[in-house]
């Protein structure tokens, strides 16, 4: 009897199983393998891409300042689509019917038509239109500032409106989405506290939002990125126009364009890694626990690795 | 002395749907009505309409002598602003059967989240009284928690600081152990029961009636929009007059 008790105290022995083998992965990762080397020995003998050129050219000062314009232009305009998305987004939420229509006909125009023919009004089309710009005060003939309209719609400002306006409206509808998804019995929470609407919305809605909002808006400015390459058919001088005008000289098309894409590789890479991070952030409180970041990962493999 | 809440012929539709059809009462500040009745008898609908969350349609209900989301002057009657509606609902507490804690702020700062943004208590203040007050509800080792980290009776006591850190002169309780499982609705309704017995005013809907007749004051029973029997929780759970409300006693209990 007392020996039976001993026995169910112990536990069982762990259990030490064969883990199935994968023969699929190693077949698979082998074609894969062979097929890269094929395309990458081909590439070479056929002289197709010419290393020593895009070394040459990847760091050169007119490609930098190409990157930076890229980064200006695109960094600028998602900032400005997020404040015009939350806006036209508040708005067609709004019970106000007025400001709903203003914000369904934004969204409407601006998501609906291509961004290139944006582009192409403004840096085109407006200064026809519009000879000057003037600043003055209604049903006056008072004016406080005046300029002839070629001279403030530049290609930055034309490519800056243009995809800023663009952005806006894809914007809206995302934040829109976020502040659907929150719960309605948040919204009579703080209205039982006493907080208004403008409050509400600031401390609990949207920051609440923020986790629906987020991904996608990650995918918006990654794509933004290479979206301001359009903005080389206006002249802005950015990544892709850049590397036009070197090899419009010196003819090495297919390096450049690699420069160039290298560049936009690194750009949208690390625009990747910052929206994991701001989804981290912004996942406070809804799980028990955050998962690791890849980095704390690979840093528990390495302490592991020893003992294997 | 004036009631803290005085119904009168009070009248809620959704649509078609008559949800109140007449609803008159009146609690004594510093008592603790106990509201009870079948799901879509009107009672949660009536207690949102205490704080403006849902408009009347007819009648009049007034909190603390002031009419309750209007101000009627000759015999004309105005619907009241925003920033007035808000102003008022500072001053009730309300409880909710889903907590409706924010997910994204820790027990602390949703105790305090109203005191800094609404009465602009300044911060150390506010968390001051924030701590007191979650020490009261016996969880002053969870000020940095966040509510998914706490059990439903944990939240729901959160939920109570939250409203109290408001100071308010009134306190409705929606459903509070409805949503939890068993062995954590004790905990709850002892916070409620520690929040009577200081004076406070209070509106309880709930299907507790053991918490019904040890607490209250004044019991109603709501079905289909009318108060079909009201009296001393005692009498009426003991011995209750009506058939409808027998029928309905004879389920819960």
């Amino acid at each position: 009897m007392s020996s039976e008790s001993a026995d169910a105290i112990k536990p069982p022995d762990p259990i030490r199983a064969v883990p199935v083998r994968h023969w699929g992965r190693w077949v698979s990762a082998a074609l894969v393998l062979a097929l890269v080397a094929w395309l990458v020995e081909a590439a070479i003998s056929a002289h197709f891409i010419d290393f020593a050129v895009v070394r040459r050219y990847q760091f050169s000062s007119l490609i930098l300042k190409g990157l930076q314009a890229t980064v200006v232009l695109a960094v600028l305009a998602q900032i400005t689509g997020i404040a015009l998305g939350v806006v036209f987004a508040v708005m067609r939420l709004s019970k106000n019917p007025v400001m709903s229509a203003v914000s369904s006909f934004y969204i409407w125009f601006f998501r609906g038509t291509p961004v290139l023919v944006q582009l192409f009004f403004w840096y085109n089309g407006i200064p026809q239109v519009f000879h000057t710009l003037t600043i003055a005060i209604p049903f006056t003939h008072l004016t406080l500032y005046t300029t002839p309209m070629t001279s403030f719609m530049t290609a930055f400002m034309a490519a800056f409106l243009g995809l800023a306006l663009n952005e806006g409206a894809y914007m809206a509808e995302i934040v829109r989405a976020g502040i659907i998804s929150v719960d309605e019995g948040q919204v009579e929470a703080a209205s039982a506290l006493g907080m208004r609407s403008a409050l509400t919305l600031r401390r609990i809605v949207l920051p609440q939002a923020m986790r629906v909002i987020i991904p996608p808006t990650g995918n918006e400015f990654i794509s933004l990125l290479k979206t301001t390459s359009l903005a080389s058919t206006i002249t802005y001088g950015e990544l892709l126009r850049r590397a036009g005008d070197i090899y419009s000289t010196n003819l090495e098309v297919v390096p450049l364009l690699i420069v160039a894409s290298i560049w936009y590789l690194v750009l949208t890479s690390i625009a990747s890694i910052g929206q994991y991070y701001i989804e981290r952030r912004f996942a406070r409180g809804r799980m028990r626990s955050t998962a690791e970041t890849p980095l704390q990962r690979v840093r528990a493999v390495m302490r592991q690795r020893p003992r294997l | 002395m004036t009631a803290m809440v005085k119904a009168e012929s009070v009248h809620k539709r959704f649509g078609r749907l008559e949800v109140l059809r007449g609803i008159d009462l009146e609690v004594a500040p510093g008592k603790v009505l106990v509201i009870i009745g079948p799901s879509g008898s009107g009672k949660s609908t009536f207690l949102r309409c205490i704080n403006h969350l849902e408009k009347i349609n007819a009648g009049r209900l007034w909190v603390d002598g002031e009419l309750v989301g209007y101000r009627e002057s000759g015999n004309k009657i105005y619907e009241l602003h925003a920033r007035d509606v808000a102003r008022k609902r500072a001053e009730i507490g309300m409880v909710f059967q889903h907590f409706n804690l924010f997910p994204h702020m820790t027990a602390l700062e949703n105790v305090i989240e109203a005191p800094t943004h609404v009465k602009k208590t300044p911060r150390p203040v506010a968390i001051e009284a924030g701590l007191a007050l979650l020490e009261r509800v016996g969880l002053s080792d969870k000020r940095d928690a966040y509510p998914a980290q706490l059990s439903g009776g944990q939240q729901q006591r959160v939920a109570i600081a939250r409203a109290l850190a408001m100071d308010p002169k009134l306190m409705l309780f929606d459903e509070p152990t409805s949503a939890l499982d068993p062995e954590l609705v004790g905990e709850v309704l002892d916070a409620m029961r520690v929040l009577a017995r200081e004076g406070m005013s209070m509106i309880v809907v709930t299907h507790e009636m053991g918490f019904a007749r040890e607490v209250g004051d004044h019991l109603v029973f709501l079905d289909e929009g009318l108060i079909v029997e009201q009296g001393s929780p005692r009498e009426i759970l003991s011995a209750p007059r009506k058939l409808r409300t027998q029928e309905f006693l004879s389920k819960v209990l």
